[in-house]
């Protein structure tokens, strides 16, 4: 068994070496293929394991070597499979796989056909650090990998130029109408990067407590000792925790990151927006309950913020016309359904829930990706339409996957979805409950209007000359296991339950049969009329409300997603720009430079200064021999017993 | 009472004189402040009771060794001024107050050494010179020879190097050569 | 209150670094043999005075070997200064250097 670990671990990082040797090379097919068929072999072995700890519930646990030995610390490199762990390793390495495949189509006109390979391998390696890894340094490695991996995805294109900002809504690179994600790849990326990393410090102080009072960082030994710490520490180890998750899963404020991240390609946003990297901060909660249960005051908070984001960020996708943009905002969104559950004490459910999302979310992004392939990467909505009788494979897909978002039975995300607002009620949190209803009501509407403008109507894309086509056959059949998971993942819930259930705490409160019945006919009913208000509103207008209410004070709000990225561009960029100028300037410049050079000129102005001794000229001779009198009788007086 | 009127007196000269040797531009006046430096040291030695000494001040130094500078005075332009570009003058300005600073701090202190030995005491009831003609004939005879050697070296080549046309030596030449060399003289002197 | 050995012995000093300053200041050679009497002279009243002090005749002995001794060096002195002279028709202290420093 502990050969299917090792087996599970490195395959990709074998996948990312061979790629990297051909990294500056010109395409080659073959990268892809050997690339993607070690991840699959990544896959059975995970599969296996899950398979094993399922049927066993018996926990592997390896130790590869001693990583850091120094006077008091010890950290180890080891790896643990358990039920959390084997769960998310299926979910990452079948996403990996579906999403490797899915590339050899899209990229392959792309001239770096074989470096993004080798990026891609390398963040699959990274996560199975993340989730294998059985202490927090080890998570903590595998946090900062999957975030230098997202920066070389994100940033793939990084010569594309930098667009200018403007103050149109429909050529801003802040607002959701125009054709940019971003100013550029490369911002996009140093911007993913950054943000990352303000987060990390968070994280890093949380671990530094952890170790400071417990001293070690392994699982089991920091969650045995949790309870003996007082009440604000683990509050305190709990919040900066917190915030370090907030900025893996762009959680408000670190939100603005994901949304521009579209810059990259689109199998990227597949696999590290929507399945992997994102949910590592809820996987970070998930592997901490022992820490968050101590205080369920934090995780009230983490709760009530991730409801916030849901709703913040469905509305954003309401009126965006940037095809990948209104599915990061959907990521986004369920992203804050996760945090609920996991704040309000329903790790199981979240944990299902971020199966489920990875399945719909990543095969949802890659059918975007087909169409975009299809129209030269064209990504505005609305000169999309009526592709379904051109690509029919695709649009199913994509519908299934809407529907699952949806949350309509009895496809995956009503499972998932109806157990967290289930949680929602029963610990009586009825505002999080309506605040998570409504945002279900409007992701319906969102996901079917994408559909809608995509897939049905007028054919606007003909006066650009497009010429779409349906993808190549191993694309979609990359697609299609995908799909099937999307349809049936929800129906392994007990299943799952069960499993999880020997790791994890079950929720405190339940709800009566009766009740639960009710919930489930009210999410429906506001799921299904989101979608057909979508369905039957284009249908009779072939649009929306967006053309009368676009001078409107909301539209705008919305469209320039709240002003939140222009806030940060010019109140938090900007003054830390003019700092970073002045101490460039002043500082560094004018007083450390001038201190080095000073002491460096001090020996050469003395040197200079003092050839006037041998230059021959008598007159100086003599004043150098006065000099030198008066520093012996200096010394005589001061050293000599002279009374 | 006398003695220390003396004393402030001709420090107060000394040092005057001296002040107005290294610092004028005139070389005569720096030559005549020299002269008469010179003779107001003389004046404390004799104070302090070394007779002889003063007496060998006046007649060697001021007598002597102020002659020949006044000798070779003749050699440069004495008239106009000496033009002297200093590099620095406050530097030395300062450097040496600074020294005489600390030396005055250092001789302010009691004197140690109070029972040291005396090598070669005054007997009070002879007179200075005779005194000294006791310890220089029988102590200091070979340094007192030495020195007389060295005068003599020094005279000759004072003599060399000032000399010239020193290629012919006259007391060796017969008379009538010595009357050719005279005629040899004129007589191109009225070519000339 | 009478002179004591320290008296003369801050005049030596006095006097003593008037001859330096001026051997440092001065850049005419026949100035800086000037200033190196006026050191000589100096030391002697140092003798002069610890030899009365302390009743010994040796200091005067000393003394009188500094004179013969600086005259001796004045002799050669001026010897050399007037045959550099007639070579350089200078006798700044700076036309001796040959080296550029």
């Amino acid at each position: 068994m502990e050969n299917y670990l090792y087996i599970a671990l490195f395959a990709p990082l074998v996948g990312s070496l061979f790629a990297a040797l051909f990294a500056n090379s010109p395409k080659k097919l073959f990268v892809g293929i050997i690339t993607s068929a070690l991840i699959g072999v990544s896959l059975v072995a995970s599969v296996n394991l899950l398979y094993h700890v399922m049927t066993t519930q018996e926990i592997i646990h390896v130790k590869l070597i001693d990583w850091i030995v120094l006077g008091n610390v010890n950290i180890p490199f080891g790896f643990v499979v358990d039920q959390v762990s084997a769960t998310m390793m299926v979910v990452v390495t079948m996403v990996s796989t579906m999403v490797h495949i899915h590339s050899m189509g899209y990229m392959d006109h792309d001239k770096s056909f074989n470096r993004f390979f080798a990026w891609l391998s390398a963040f699959v390696f990274s996560m199975m650090i993340l989730v294998m890894s059985d202490n927090f340094a080890g998570l903590f490695i595998g946090w900062e990998g999957v975030g230098l991996c997202s920066w070389g995805l994100i940033g793939f294109w990084y010569h594309k130029k930098d667009v200018e900002k403007s103050d149109d809504i429909e050529k801003s690179p802040f607002s959701t109408l125009s054709p940019f994600s971003s100013i550029s790849p490369a911002y996009a990326a140093n911007e993913a990067f950054i943000m990352n990393r303000i987060a990390d410090l968070g994280m890093l102080i949380g671990l530094f407590f952890i170790y400071w009072n417990i001293g070690s960082l392994q699982y089991d030994v920091v969650f045995e000792q949790i309870g003996t710490l007082s009440h604000g520490l683990v509050v305190l180890i709990a919040v900066f925790l917190f915030i370090g998750a907030m900025g893996k899963s762009a959680q408000f404020p670190f939100n603005v990151w994901l949304a521009n991240a579209m810059e990259g390609p689109t199998p990227v946003s597949a696999l590290i927006h929507a399945a992997t990297m994102v949910t590592a901060g809820v996987y970070l909660v998930i592997r901490s309950n022992e820490i968050f249960a101590v205080v369920p005051e934090v995780g009230y908070f983490i709760a009530c913020l991730g409801a916030f984001v849901a709703i913040f960020a469905a509305s954003m996708a309401l009126v965006a016309t940037n095809m990948k943009k209104i599915i990061a905002y959907s990521t986004l969104s369920q992203l804050g359904y996760m945090f609920v559950a996991a704040g309000l004490g329903a790790y199981w459910i979240a944990l299902f829930h971020l199966a489920t999302h990875a399945f719909f979310k990543s095969v949802l992004f890659l059918g975007a990706g087909n169409v975009m392939h299809a129209t030269n990467d064209e990504i505005n909505i609305k000169n999309m339409g009526g592709l379904k009788q051109y690509m029919p494979w695709t649009a199913n897909i994509m519908i299934i996957a809407s529907l699952a978002l949806a949350g309509i039975f009895p496809l995956a995300g009503f499972y998932s979805k109806d157990l967290i607002l289930e949680s929602a009620f029963a610990e009586h949190a009825y505002i999080l409950w309506g605040t998570l209803w409504i945002t279900a009501g409007l992701t319906a509407f969102y996901s079917f209007r994408l559909v809608m403008y995509v897939f049905y109507g007028k054919e606007n894309f003909k006066k650009f000359g497009y010429h779409p086509h349906e993808a190549q056959w191993y694309v979609i059949a990359a697609m299609v296991p995908l799909a099937i998971l999307a349809i049936t993942a929800g129906w392994g819930q007990h299943t799952i339950q069960e499993m999880l259930s020997h790791a994890l705490p079950m929720p405190a409160h339940h709800v009566d049969h009766s009740t639960v019945t009710m919930l489930i006919l009210v999410t429906s009913a506001i799921a299904i009329s989101g979608v057909l208000f979508a369905v039957m509103k284009f249908n009779k207008k072939g649009r929306y409300y967006g053309e009368e209410l676009k001078n409107s004070f909301v539209y705008k709000l919305l469209a320039n997603q709240y002003y939140f990225p222009l806030f940060i561009d010019k109140c938090i960029n900007a003054p830390y720009l003019a700092i970073s100028k002045f101490s460039w300037k002043e500082l560094d410049l004018k007083f450390i430079d001038a201190t080095v050079d000073g002491i460096a000129n001090i020996f050469y102005s003395g040197g200079q200064s003092g050839t006037s001794m041998q230059s021959g000229n008598l007159s100086k001779g003599l004043k150098w021999m006065g000099i030198g009198i008066f520093v012996l009788l200096v010394l005589a007086l001061t050293f000599g017993n002279l009374k | 009472m006398f003695e220390v009127i003396a004393f402030y007196l001709f420090a107060f000269l000394t040092i005057a004189m001296f002040g107005i040797t290294v610092k004028t531009k005139n070389p005569l006046y720096a030559l005549s402040s020299l002269a008469a430096g010179m003779i107001f040291i003389s004046a404390f030695f004799f104070l302090l009771g070394a007779d002889f000494l003063g007496a060998v001040q006046i007649i060697v130094y001021t007598g002597a060794v102020m002659a020949l500078y006044a000798f070779g005075m003749m050699f440069f332009d004495s008239i106009n001024d000496i033009k002297e570009s200093a590099s620095n003058p406050k530097l030395t300005f300062v450097l040496s107050g600074l020294i005489a600073l600390i030396v005055v701090m250092i001789f302010m202190a009691p004197v140690i050494g109070a029972n040291a030995e005396v090598v070669s005491p005054i007997n009070p009831a002879y007179g200075n010179t005779q005194d000294i003609g006791m310890v220089l004939f029988t102590k200091y005879l070979i340094p007192f020879e030495l020195a007389a050697v060295m005068l003599l070296v020094a005279m000759i080549g004072g003599i060399i190097l000032a000399g010239k046309k020193m290629d012919v030596s006259i007391t060796a030449l017969s008379d009538q050569e010595v009357d050719k060399l005279h005629t040899d003289t004129e007589i191109k002197k009225d070519i000339k | 209150m009478s002179i004591t050995l320290n008296d003369y012995l801050i005049l030596s000093t006095i006097i003593f670094m008037i001859g330096m300053y001026g051997a440092m200041r001065r850049t005419n050679l026949l100035m800086l043999f000037f200033s190196t009497e006026i050191m000589l002279n100096a030391v002697n009243i140092g003798m002069a005075a610890i030899s009365k002090f302390h009743g010994d005749l040796t200091g005067q002995m000393f003394a009188f070997f500094i004179i013969a001794i600086a005259a001796s060096e004045v002799a050669i002195g001026l010897g050399l200064l007037i045959l550099w002279f007639k070579r350089h028709s200078t006798i700044d202290l700076s036309s001796l250097q040959s080296m550029k420093g």
